[in-house]
């Protein structure tokens, strides 16, 4: 499906594909500018979109600057990945009551609303494959992420500019969509190719009857995703090496190092597409007959992470970023068969102090390093 | 946690717990929020019997309390003898608010020289009983729990007594202000405006008030961890105001003036407050 | 290890379970039976020894706790509780008929199957008895199944022992030998007084037939592995039981991880083998 021939639409044409997501009763979630990032939320139109708008993202440093281009799609990410969507920030699992000695438990299932996410970038595309194996393929199935990923139309926009942060290339997971993806565009001056994932983005785009694009077209639409992948500065070039190679570093002073600049705040973790540690509550009202259970997302730089009844497993920080970065970079591929990093750069530009993690496992593989305990 | 269900003794008739609400050098802003409560009101009065609260009514019974919140510092020298009474009286004694929980902003007098204020201030200093400092309650007696924030939330108070009343260990959770932060989908102010937001160093609790406002965090809610007493290691105050210092240009000075603020004195924000300062006066002095 | 049956495709749902009996098994430790309410749960409701409970107080939270009872009377679920946390002192001042829920059961137990024809030497310290108890009781009940049953157990003080009365019922069965210890003596305390590794001079122990059931303090768990390898028993015929933070009991929240393992559904018994590069290490 994914090999068939992309099709061209005309920016002048755009109009049509939100009025046919409507008509498939979609809403529109898309990229907006808000208090200087980019945000998700429901657009009623071209109108709401970025329109002109550029990012530029360095370790610790973000900026939107308006431009004189006529891009859509010029602003390549904000700090929130598509996780908010489907893994919710705060998810209220139960409602649980008490009257006398009877105890009543309600699941709190979300309303599932079909969304049109418009604008997912492959790095976070692929980030949610990646929330897929782990909500839904494994053992147990999480109904609440169930009902919210069932209800997505995904809308990728293929890359053709690359920030400092950027390693898609280098983790195989971008610039150009892979899978997972109903629909993919890639932006040209006047008009987008747009390439059909699935069964559910053949309907929607065949109700527009596009003209397919010629192979010259493709080769240019090849050519300049290629230039974006070869603009990208940053690799996990030691990714053949793991899981092993870090477990082998367990003791590496490095850590030390890093433990220093590192403020255990959580940026990391919570811009992350894939990190999906949680936390449930109980919120009780005063009188503990009513009990609202919830989810929330949680990080492995909180002290209670690794405690149990007054002993912390990982009490210092080196014990906790040693936790965050061999998860995700090592363990993850033997929970889950795939890395937990997509390559996206966000806990690069949202790491208040810039922790740049590639440069981290640089330093950690580096051959011939003195890995004696500190 | 203590249970706290009592019952009318000879009866086995449940009475409603006796609250207390008291303050030593502070501002009411802490007390005003167990008032501010509107919606659940009510339901706490119908649950406690307020027994002392001055700030809301003139008529005070005297102890035993089965709670008591207790707002502000120790600054003067009856205020001690106050407490220790109180806290005979009460069998639960929570500390509302960065006053009582950390010596509050009147604690920046712990660096100065008192009997220079007095003279500065009063035409008759002598008539001033006063503390040479302001120190935290929990400086003087046991602390059954420690509320913070300048002033404190409504909703963390609220769940503090839901536990309280049910016997149950209170739940607040301690991490960075960011996780509450990105929870929200407010975007960084220090990452995408280039603000010193104390927020990655900072406690939880307040909602994440100023960042979603596009301000900086100024560290109301004290320390993430590390503060005294409580679990943890101190955050990492020292790389965060490197970066202040190197990134965004912040001078000694007013790094100083960063940590030393609402919660100056407790240890964390105190001693990085104290590395500033010394590099402030050894001005090639490097950190 | 076969994969218990799930009583619900929610599997953050709990169950209500009405405490049934209670029993005070030490001033910080205390036994509680459950029965859940709903029958056609309780009906499907199916453990291996081993396998624990997430188990709820209303408005407090969920803590994960073992079930200690015999895993062929699946009707009654026993928990043995230490008073240490927010959620386990609210849990023990519960009264029999009083209401909690339960989410479960979760995680994989001992080996039944691969120990099946072999020696079975249970090694436990403290509070670590309990996860193994319904092991014990299932191998008892099919007892030509196994071989020599060697109980190793011990505590810090005689005040700390409890389940007396079974290991006095287990000492008195054929082909079985249980050991007690106690750190510090104790005038009722007519047991060896050492550490639990001392107890191992006095079993013989034969390493390519024996099968090793271990929980206790992780810190006496790795002395006494320590002592068994180098008396020769087999890395892949050892298990382990082990703790860390738990919160969902299914894989999900991240909390109990020890390298590439998630305890709560790869464990929390281990096969030795597969957690030895782990244990022991900071910061894991």
């Amino acid at each position: 499906m994914t090999n068939a021939i992309p099709q061209i639409l005309p920016k002048s044409g755009f109009p049509r594909l939100i009025e046919a997501l409507r008509a498939h009763h979609y809403r529109i979630v898309g990229p907006v500018v808000r208090d200087g990032a980019l945000h998700w939320d429901e657009i009623a139109g071209v109108e709401d979109l970025p329109i002109g708008w550029q990012d530029t993202q360095q370790p610790g440093q973000y900026r939107l600057e308006r431009t004189e281009t006529t891009t859509w799609f010029g602003i390549v990410h904000g700090p929130d990945s598509i996780k908010r969507l489907t893994f919710v920030p705060r998810e209220p699992l139960l409602t649980i009551e008490r009257k006398a000695k009877k105890v009543t438990v309600t699941p709190q299932m979300p309303e599932p609303t079909p969304t049109a996410l418009l604008g997912v970038r492959a790095c976070d595309v692929a980030g949610l494959l990646v929330h897929d194996r782990i909500f839904l393929q494994g053992r147990y199935a999480d109904p609440y992420y169930q009902v919210r990923r069932d209800a997505l139309l995904v809308i990728a926009v293929n890359c053709t500019r690359a920030h400092k942060t950027c390693f898609c290339a280098s983790m195989g997971t971008g610039p150009r969509a892979q899978s997972g993806y109903d629909l993919a565009l890639t932006e040209f001056e006047d008009e987008f190719l747009v390439s059909v994932g699935s069964e559910k983005g053949r309907e929607i785009i065949e109700l527009l009857e596009l003209p397919s694009a010629s192979p010259a077209y493709q080769r240019q639409e090849q050519e300049r995703i290629d230039a974006c992948a070869a603009s990208q500065v940053r690799g996990l070039q030691e990714q053949h090496r793991l899981p092993q190679g870090l477990y082998e570093v367990h003791e590496h002073p490095r850590w030390e190092t890093v433990a220093h600049r590192c403020l255990a705040c959580a940026n990391c973790t919570m811009v992350c597409p894939t990190c999906f540690c949680h936390t449930v509550e109980d919120h009780p009202d005063l009188s503990h007959t009513r009990n609202e259970r919830v989810r929330l997302w949680d990080s492995c730089f909180t002290p209670q992470h690794g405690m149990i009844h007054g002993k912390n497993f990982r009490p210092t920080i080196a014990d906790r970023y040693r936790m965050w970065l061999t998860h995700k970079l090592a363990s993850w591929i033997d929970q889950f068969g795939v890395s937990g990093c997509v390559g996206c750069g966000r806990c690069l530009t949202w790491c208040p102090v810039g922790i740049d993690l590639t440069e981290e496992l640089h330093a950690l593989m580096r051959e011939n390093v003195d890995q004696a305990t500190p | 946690m203590k249970a706290v269900k009592t019952s009318i003794p000879g009866t086995r008739q449940p009475r409603r717990p006796r609250l207390a609400v008291a303050k030593f050098a502070s501002c009411d802003g802490c007390q005003l929020t167990l008032l501010n409560l509107e919606d659940e009101l009510l339901a706490v009065g119908d649950a406690l019997e307020v027994t002392y609260f001055p700030e809301a009514s003139s008529r005070m019974r005297g102890g035993p309390y089965d709670i008591a919140l207790v707002e502000g510092s120790i600054s003067m020298p009856e205020h001690a003898r106050q407490l220790a009474e109180l806290r005979k009286q009460a069998r639960v004694l929570i500390t509302i608010g960065a006053c009582a929980t950390a010596g509050g902003i009147q604690a920046l007098r712990n660096w100065a020289d008192l009997e220079s204020y007095k003279r500065a201030v009063y035409p008759t200093p002598a008539y001033i009983q006063s503390l040479r400092t302001s120190t935290p309650i929990s400086e003087h007696v046991s602390v059954d729990f420690e509320l913070w924030g300048c002033p404190i939330d409504k909703q963390q108070l609220l769940r503090v007594l839901t536990d309280v009343l049910a016997g149950v260990q209170p739940f607040l959770p301690a991490h960075s202000v960011c996780l509450d932060c990105k929870r929200q989908g407010h975007p960084c102010v220090l990452v995408a405006k280039g603000l010193p937001c104390l927020g990655p160093v900072t406690r939880t609790g307040c909602g994440a008030i100023c960042p979603g406002m596009g301000r900086d965090c100024y560290g109301c809610f004290g320390p993430v961890e590390g503060a005294s007493p409580g679990p943890g290691i101190p955050p990492n105050t020292a790389s965060l105001s490197d970066h202040f210092s190197s990134q965004f240009h912040l001078i000694p000075v007013e790094l100083v003036r960063r940590f030393r603020g609402i919660n100056g004195y407790l240890r964390p924000f105190r001693e990085e407050s104290h590395a500033w300062e010394s590099s402030n006066k050894d001005s090639d002095a490097h950190r | 290890m076969m994969l218990a049956t799930t009583v619900s495709s929610n599997p953050f749902l709990i169950y209500p379970a009405t405490i049934v009996a209670r029993r005070q098994e030490a001033p910080d430790i205390v036994n509680l039976r459950l029965v859940l309410n709903d029958p056609l749960v309780r009906r499907r409701f199916r453990f291996h020894p081993g396998q624990f409970n997430m188990l709820s107080v209303m408005g407090v939270g969920e803590v994960a706790i073992s079930i200690v009872s015999d895993p062929d009377e699946p009707e009654w679920l026993d928990h043995t509780i230490r008073l240490v946390g927010r959620v386990t002192r609210v849990i023990g001042r519960l009264e029999k008929g009083e209401v909690l829920g339960i989410r479960g059961p979760f995680g994989q137990g001992w080996p039944m199957d691969a120990a099946r024809g072999y020696d079975v030497l249970v090694v436990t310290g403290g509070l670590g008895c309990a996860p193994v108890m319904g092991a014990i009781d299932y191998m008892f009940r099919r007892r030509s199944e196994y071989g020599t049953i060697k109980i190793l157990h011990g505590v810090k003080t005689p005040q700390d022992l409890i389940y007396r009365e079974r290991f006095d019922e287990w000492r008195s069965q054929p082909n079985t030998e249980v050991y007690l210890t106690s750190d510090e003596p104790g005038k009722t305390w007519h047991y060896h007084i050492g550490v639990v590794t001392e107890l191992f001079d006095r079993v013989a122990v034969d390493p390519d037939r024996t099968v090793v059931m271990m929980c206790g303090p992780e810190i006496m768990m790795r002395v006494a592995l320590g002592k068994l390898t180098h008396r020769g028993l087999r890395p892949d015929r050892m298990y382990v039981s082990l703790e860390r933070r738990m919160e969902c009991g299914i894989g999900l929240c991240g909390h109990c991880q020890m390298g590439p393992y998630f305890l709560c559904h790869d464990g929390p018994v281990m096969r030795l083998d597969r957690i030895l590069p782990w244990l022991g290490k900071r910061g894991i």
